[in-house]
């Protein structure tokens, strides 16, 4: 049930993923990531969701002795960007990522936004300013901080933090976005908050998020990956995969019978 | 019998035995508690009879010696014939030294230590911090004969008007001796800092290095600032080194190709003499000891504030 009309941003192909230890955390994961929508990938703990989403952002490069073999290709590049020619920066100054727990550093609100265009050497101030407004304003922030822009991003709350987290990542204009259980540290209002944060910013990009909650991955998502020790087990349409799922074990872990 | 009335009657409560106070395991957990107490004490109490001692052999001293001339005197010839009580030239032999220390110490120990933390392989970390702090096992005397029969002939091919005794030598061999100090505090810091702030920063695109300077660096501001005060205090109150290599000579001078004598200099040199108890030579050192103790005290007060401020403002 696939629409076919919507264009692909990225896909993995046969995607294998190996920890230090030798730990084969994904075993030939191969899934398509369509533009302008958002795909959430759900499973047990410790089936290899976030495992796979931290592959786009070539994040397992931070530690070393991890491996990746197959493909994540990229469009409209074309381009496989697990391959030894790709810088991971330029990789991750596209592909930005929202964690479990927020993570602000500890400068002021203003500075957390403005961190990914500092990196990226941009020192018109004007530029910065209306960009830190412009991520601000997407990440329904604005109205809260506008006028402490310099007090310490630590001050704010939980929900808070983790939207500052979205309005650093969307200050650089990212084309995905990548979630990783962006709620689960988050009280039910701060998670509706993000949680309709993420569908208006399906608009602008392409989402990839892992949940650990159901009912979150119905709400918000076009497409659902239910996946399982690192395999794909299933995938298609948010509403195919909760209404008629292919597999008994989707349908036993999404009912609650198992997981 | 109305039970809903039970709830307001009073009942003549007793505590049962099961319930007592077991007195045993009470006197147990007193003990315990008064023996921790102690422990803990004897470190504050140590400190205070110290001060208590250097400020009544201080008393003695300065009812002879008016703290105007204590302070504002050129010169401290407190065991001459004709003596004088200026503590000047002391307190400049020891902020001078201190400074080169310092000067060495801070940028090479607080780059040792972002190397360590962000840049070093476990393998390299693993090999390194050892070697490092085996530095602070050497006995700061060879680090004295090192600083005066090595680094200062080497420093006299570069400058051949230098002394034998001056302080240049001195601060640079006690700066890389304070290195490790600095090191190694700064770089626990670092490692303190959670790895979920060095991915959100690697996240957005940033280099290990950005990474290292914008992010980990801040973060661990309070204690890598708490490293430069460890630092301060071992400079001024380092002994051995200074009254090998500095001279003893009382100089009010802030020049580093000259020789000096520092606080600390001057009471070992004194301490090691045979001076009769409460003469005036005598309750110098005391005195010498209390501006030492209050220099201190006082850095550390300025750090204490520094960090303060640092880790309300990130």
């Amino acid at each position: 049930m696939v629409n076919t009309q919507t264009p692909l941003k990225a896909e993995s192909k046969d995607l294998n993923f190996f920890y230090a230890s030798g730990h084969q955390a994904l075993k030939s994961v191969s899934m398509p990531i369509y533009e302008n929508k958002i795909t959430a990938l759900i499973g047990p703990s410790g089936c290899g969701k976030s495992t796979y989403l931290r592959c786009f952002n070539r994040m397992h490069d931070l530690y070393p002795g991890n491996k990746y073999e197959g493909q994540i290709i990229m469009h409209p590049d074309n381009t496989n960007i697990l391959e030894h020619g790709v810088d991971a920066i330029e990789v991750r100054m596209r592909i930005s990522m929202v964690f479990q727990k927020p993570n602000p550093f500890p400068k002021s609100i203003f500075e957390n936004v403005a961190y990914g265009l500092r990196v990226r050497g941009e020192t018109n101030k004007r530029t910065v300013a209306d960009k830190v407004e412009e991520a601000l304003k997407g990440a329904a922030l604005w109205n809260e901080v506008k006028d402490r822009q310099q007090d310490l991003a630590f001050n704010l709350s939980g929900g808070q933090q983790q939207r500052l987290c979205i309005a650093r990542a969307l200050a650089t204009d990212p084309e995905i976005m990548l979630f990783d259980e962006p709620t689960s540290a988050l009280d039910p209002i701060a998670t509706a908050n993000i949680e309709e944060l993420m569908s208006e910013l399906r608009h602008k990009l392409t989402i990839l998020v892992v949940t650990h909650n159901m009912q979150q991955a119905a709400r918000i998502s076009d497409y659902t990956a239910y996946m399982y020790l690192g395999e794909m087990m299933e995938y298609g349409d948010t509403d195919t995969i909760f209404t008629r799922p292919a597999r008994k074990e989707t349908e036993d872990y999404i009912t609650g019978k198992f997981g | 019998m109305n039970t809903t009335t039970m709830p307001n009657e009073l009942i003549n409560l007793t505590i049962s035995p099961r319930l007592a106070k077991n007195l045993r395991r009470n006197i147990k957990e007193r003990l315990i508690e008064f023996i921790l107490m102690l422990a803990a004490l004897s470190a504050v109490f140590t400190t205070f009879a110290i001060v208590a001692i250097l400020l009544y052999e201080s008393f003695g001293f300065f009812k002879a010696i008016s703290l105007v001339e204590f302070f504002t005197g050129k010169e401290w010839t407190p065991l001459f014939e004709d003596a004088h009580y200026g503590i000047m030239p002391l307190i400049s032999g020891t902020l001078t030294t201190s400074a080169i220390a310092l000067a060495v110490a801070v940028p090479v120990g607080t780059i040792g230590a972002i190397y360590l933390s962000e840049f070093a392989s476990h393998k390299t970390r693993e090999i390194t911090k050892p070697i490092l702090e085996l530095l602070v096992g050497v006995p700061t005397i060879a680090f004295g004969y090192f600083a005066l029969l090595f680094v200062t002939p080497m420093l006299q091919k570069i400058f051949p008007e230098l002394p034998g005794f001056n302080m240049l030598s001195a601060g640079l061999v006690m700066g890389v001796m304070i290195i490790p100090y600095i090191s190694s505090v700064a770089e626990d810091a670092m490692r303190a800092v959670p790895m979920s702030m060095r991915e959100g920063s690697y996240a957005m695109g940033a280099t290990r290095f950005q990474t290292a300077l914008r992010v980990v660096t801040p973060a661990a501001t309070s204690g890598i600032v708490a490293a430069y005060i460890l630092a301060i205090s071992r400079a001024v109150g380092e002994t051995m080194v200074v009254a090998v290599a500095a001279g003893q000579q009382p100089l009010l001078t802030f020049n580093p190709m000259d020789g000096a004598a520092t606080i600390t200099a001057y009471i070992v040199q004194v301490a090691m003499g045979d001076l009769p108890h409460g003469s005036i030579g005598y309750q110098s050192i005391f005195a010498a000891g209390l501006v030492l103790f209050i220099m201190t005290l006082g850095f550390n007060i300025i750090g204490h504030v520094v960090r303060k401020k640092y880790t309300e403002k990130y």
